[in-house]
């Protein structure tokens, strides 16, 4: 395990990741279209949802029940995921290399994500 | 306006959006917010919640591709990212408490410096510097290739790279941009990084520092799904388009107009924002 090997990896699990995401989202935008295509958009006035789109337990659930929205949600959580997944490859491939220090410095990043996606639960 | 309508129209201005921020290196959110708040009366917390995700997808896309060319240096992104995804949780905080109208005169002020650097093109690479004391304990150094041989680069002022970083990642939360512009300058200017280097390593920080606020934009409700979804396919597409065609595409010329548009929508912005009216 090198450098440039690693990174290659890390390169390859994000672009499998946007394209995981776009394809979950675009389906969740045919199937949103398909059933409200000719409904009046108000997105003029912020006035969040409910825990549909806010909360992961509420996503998985109207995205498991066929819903657009959750399907669309699970799709961009997806799209979050990857960054995130990018920099738990970077410390296995650091811990590889035997290079502590930067594994530690990857684990704070990681450390750092983890709170903030913890307000979605 | 109806659905499908609102979808093909945003989906139209997302992938011209994503086209000329990677033909021009500045991003795609920073044309995608303020044509959505302004010609579409989109609510602008919708519209920074649809960019920030947009630019995880540009910036996630195209690593791939940099990383292969050999440019960025991933010790460097990473232990610089402790600070953007700080800056990054605090900015998206801060988003919620500010109102709309201040975010506005903010982002216009943004709007303004990518205008400027339009205007003014790529920096001259800087004069190669040794590594000082900090950098070489932290093994910042690298290569990269240039013309067919790897050249070494050394890294200086880190302390001053980490703090400029922090206000990056402030300002990608709190406007849901990639802010790459910034992080350009804190390793280019501050640190005497290559500029080849700076912006590869810059775009493949951007992800993961929209990521951190990314939790907080969910929980706050920022994420419209209908919003999202034509702005985050628009954006990445286009970017992926933008990206072919650089190769084949007088880019000074382009710069130019691309300013003249940024600088008219920043003076927009700041106006709508004192006027109360976004």
């Amino acid at each position: 395990m090198n450098d440039r090997r690693l990174e290659d990896i890390i390169g390859q699990l994000l672009r499998a990741g946007v394209l995981l995401s776009a394809v979950t989202v675009l389906a969740g935008g045919i199937l949103y279209l398909a059933g409200n295509h000719a409904a009046q958009v108000h997105d003029h006035v912020f006035a969040p949802g409910g825990p549909d789109t806010r909360t992961l337990a509420g996503i998985v659930r109207s995205a498991a029940h066929g819903e657009s929205a959750g399907i669309i949600q699970l799709g961009l959580l997806l799209l979050v995921l990857t960054p995130v997944a990018r920099v738990a490859v970077a410390i296995v491939g650091f811990l590889l290399e035997r290079d502590r220090f930067y594994a530690m410095v990857s684990l704070i990043v990681l450390a750092i994500l983890t709170f903030s996606l913890m307000h979605v639960t | 306006m109806t659905a499908l309508t609102f979808t093909v129209v945003v989906l139209t201005i997302s992938l011209l959006a994503g086209m000329l921020g990677a033909l021009t290196g500045l991003g795609g959110g920073v044309v995608v917010v303020p044509v959505l708040t302004l010609a579409l009366g989109v609510d602008m917390k919708y519209a920074i919640g649809a960019s920030l995700v947009s630019v995880i997808a540009t910036s996630s896309g195209a690593a791939a591709a940099y990383v292969r060319e050999g440019y960025s240096n991933i010790r460097i992104g990473m232990f610089l990212e402790i600070a953007t995804t700080m800056g990054a949780i605090l900015g998206a905080y801060l988003t919620s408490r500010v109102s709309t109208h201040a975010l506005a005169i903010v982002f216009g002020l943004v709007l303004l410096q990518a205008a400027y650097l339009s205007f003014k093109g790529a920096p001259e690479d800087a004069e190669r510097v040794e590594s000082d004391a900090l950098a070489r304990r932290l093994r910042m150094g690298g290569s990269y290739p240039v013309a067919g041989t790897l050249r070494t680069y050394g890294v200086r002022n880190v302390p001053g790279g980490f703090s400029l970083m922090f206000g990056a990642g402030a300002l990608s939360g709190l406007l849901g941009i990639g802010s790459g512009a910034v992080k350009v300058i804190a390793m280019d200017r501050v640190m005497r990084i290559p500029f080849k280097v700076s912006t590869t390593t810059s775009n493949f920080m951007i992800g993961v520092t929209a990521a951190a606020s990314a939790g907080l934009y969910f929980h706050n409700g920022y994420i419209n799904p209908h919003v999202a979804m034509p702005v985050m396919l628009g954006v990445a597409t286009g970017a992926l388009v933008g990206a072919k065609l650089l190769v084949h595409m007088h880019v000074k010329t382009l710069r130019t107009i691309f300013g003249f548009v940024i600088l008219a929508l920043a003076i927009e912005m700041i106006v709508s924002g004192i006027g109360g009216r976004v």
